[in-house]
């Protein structure tokens, strides 16, 4: 492999592991604060795709549906945590995967009856069509790069957020210690539905501008929610920057194997976590 | 202040706590005594809705708050530093002092990051370990300055000394006393009764789940055969 093919893998590998960390962000912090198992994560990438691709159909631009489908996204993440998750914080993990289980079900069904069972693909935006050239034969697509781009500003954000605002503080406070969160007078019902509706919506937002490099297609989340749940597992629960480095192993692992052990490749990301817990039964993070 | 009545609770059938009446009033200090195992810790659970009573009201400031979430009891100017401290592994010192901070409920700002800096200046220098790294008698200042930083009307110490080193346990009574005297009305539950009883306004025992005892701290003091009965000392 040539240089120019080892960078554009390793862009690949990146995009992949940023992308990735947009969906495992959420599943992390849902998972270690507010102890919830959400097998439904991945439904909300789906959802984000769908969205996208139905509300470009009807305004004729990406960009718009993008900003249309995120506080969509974060809306029936919110009505959800209200309706259906709260009632479930106190109850065991079997209570709460059978009933995020179940919402996975109901999304499916509900992708197949409004939008049907075809596979659709999306145009990027025309002013992000075209490609970088880097040889004769090879050249970078600049969506890529902007995906790119816009999923590490959003790391970025999150990071922000996270380690300097009181909000970061509560989150972080809550993922160690989520009755002395309560105890201090924090309203933690709000903070937990505002966490969710959070991570939905940065879930969507990973499924919707992922549409022009992968076809919006049924069962699109499931494939993501168990690598997101590898990348959890590898950075540590409730661990955002465990997230993020989990992601971007993940994606590298994931990219590179499929170049240089293609009869293995489904099988490198579980190489990959089995070496980590091996090493760090916790997780990166914990 | 913070008035509760007939309070029942229970742990799955084991009833805990048999209708208790107990009461604070505005700047009041009470010492809350009695063997372990003897309830004092559910009371206090009890009272700020982390445990939930089966029957029995509590009212802050004559606001009916029984049934209501923990964090909204809390907002009503209470405060409460749990037995075990309650740090969070990954928040720095500063941190669990700034993500508590809020007005009193009067909207006063007495308590601030500086004046509980001054309070505890053993915090100061260490603004940037976490709360986990701390000295046990360092992990109790950081919770009882996380509880100033609310301006509460009313602080609650579950167990504020134990395990501490002599030389600690007298610099947070120190503190405690202070703090009484800025007009903080608070609940102690503390084993070292004597020092307690020293500055505590009132005393209430507690024995099996039932007060047995209420009165002025220093005729409790005083009242060798009680303390001897209920406490044993």
């Amino acid at each position: 492999m040539d240089i120019w093919m080892a960078l554009i893998q390793m862009l690949n590998g990146i995009q992949y592991g940023l992308l990735l960390f947009l969906v495992a962000s959420g599943l992390t912090l849902i998972f270690g604060i507010m102890g919830i198992i959400n097998l439904a994560h991945g439904a909300f990438y789906m959802l984000g795709a769908y969205l996208a691709w139905w509300l470009a159909g009807i305004t004729g631009s990406l960009g718009a549906a993008v900003l249309l489908s995120l506080p969509l996204a974060a809306g029936i993440g919110y009505a959800i945590e209200v309706l259906l998750v709260r009632a479930l914080y106190k109850r065991d993990h079997l209570d709460q995967v059978l009933l995020t289980y179940g919402l996975i079900l109901i999304f499916n069904e509900a992708q197949r009856v409004f939008w049907g069972n075809d596979v659709h693909g999306v145009a990027a935006p025309a002013m992000l069509d075209w490609s970088i050239k880097l040889t004769d034969t090879l050249s970078y697509p600049v969506y890529r790069l902007a995906l790119s781009g816009v999923c590490g500003v959003l790391a970025v954000a999150m990071y922000l957020v996270i380690s300097k605002t009181r909000f970061g503080m509560w989150v972080r406070a809550g993922a160690s210690n989520r009755d002395m969160v309560a105890a201090l007078g924090i309203d933690v019902k709000l903070l937990f539905g505002l966490v969710f509706a959070v991570g939905a919506a940065l879930a969507g937002l990973a499924g919707a501008i992922s549409t022009p490099i992968s076809s919006v297609a049924p069962g699109m989340g499931d494939n993501v929610l168990i690598l997101c749940f590898v990348v959890v597992v590898i950075g540590g629960v409730g661990s955002v920057k465990g997230a993020f480095l989990g992601a971007m192993l993940i994606g590298l692992a994931d990219t590179f194997g499929k170049v240089f052990v293609p009869d293995f490749a489904s099988f490198t990301v579980y190489g990959v976590m089995a070496a980590v817990l091996l090493w760090k039964p916790k997780g990166l993070f914990s | 202040m913070l008035n509760a009545t007939g309070i029942h609770t229970y742990y799955g059938n084991a009833q805990v706590l048999h209708g208790i009446d107990f009461h604070v009033a505005e700047g009041e200090t009470v010492a809350l005594m009695g063997r372990n195992g003897m309830g004092k810790s559910t009371l206090l659970k009890s009272m700020l809705g982390i445990v939930a009573p089966r029957r029995g009201k509590v009212r802050v400031n004559g606001v009916d708050v029984t049934g209501h979430e923990t964090s909204s009891i809390i907002r009503r100017g209470l405060s409460y530093v749990p037995e075990g401290r309650g740090m969070f592994h990954n928040l720095s010192v500063r941190e669990h002092l700034l993500m508590a901070a809020r007005p009193g409920i009067d909207g006063r700002r007495d308590w601030t990051f500086d004046r509980v800096l001054e309070t505890f200046p053993r915090l100061a220098e260490r603004l940037d370990n976490l709360g986990t790294h701390l000295s046990g008698g360092e992990q109790q200042m950081l919770s009882i300055g996380r509880a100033l930083m609310t301006n509460p009307r009313l602080l609650i110490l579950d167990e504020a000394t134990e395990g501490l080193a002599p030389l600690i346990r007298r610099d947070i009574w120190h503190t405690i006393r202070a703090i009484k005297a800025t007009g903080i009305a608070s609940i102690i539950v503390d084993k070292n009764v004597n020092v307690l009883l020293d500055f505590a306004d009132r005393g209430v025992i507690l024995v099996k789940g039932e007060v047995v005892c209420d009165g002025p701290a220093k005729a409790i003091k005083q009242d060798k055969s009680t303390l001897s009965t209920h406490i044993g000392i």
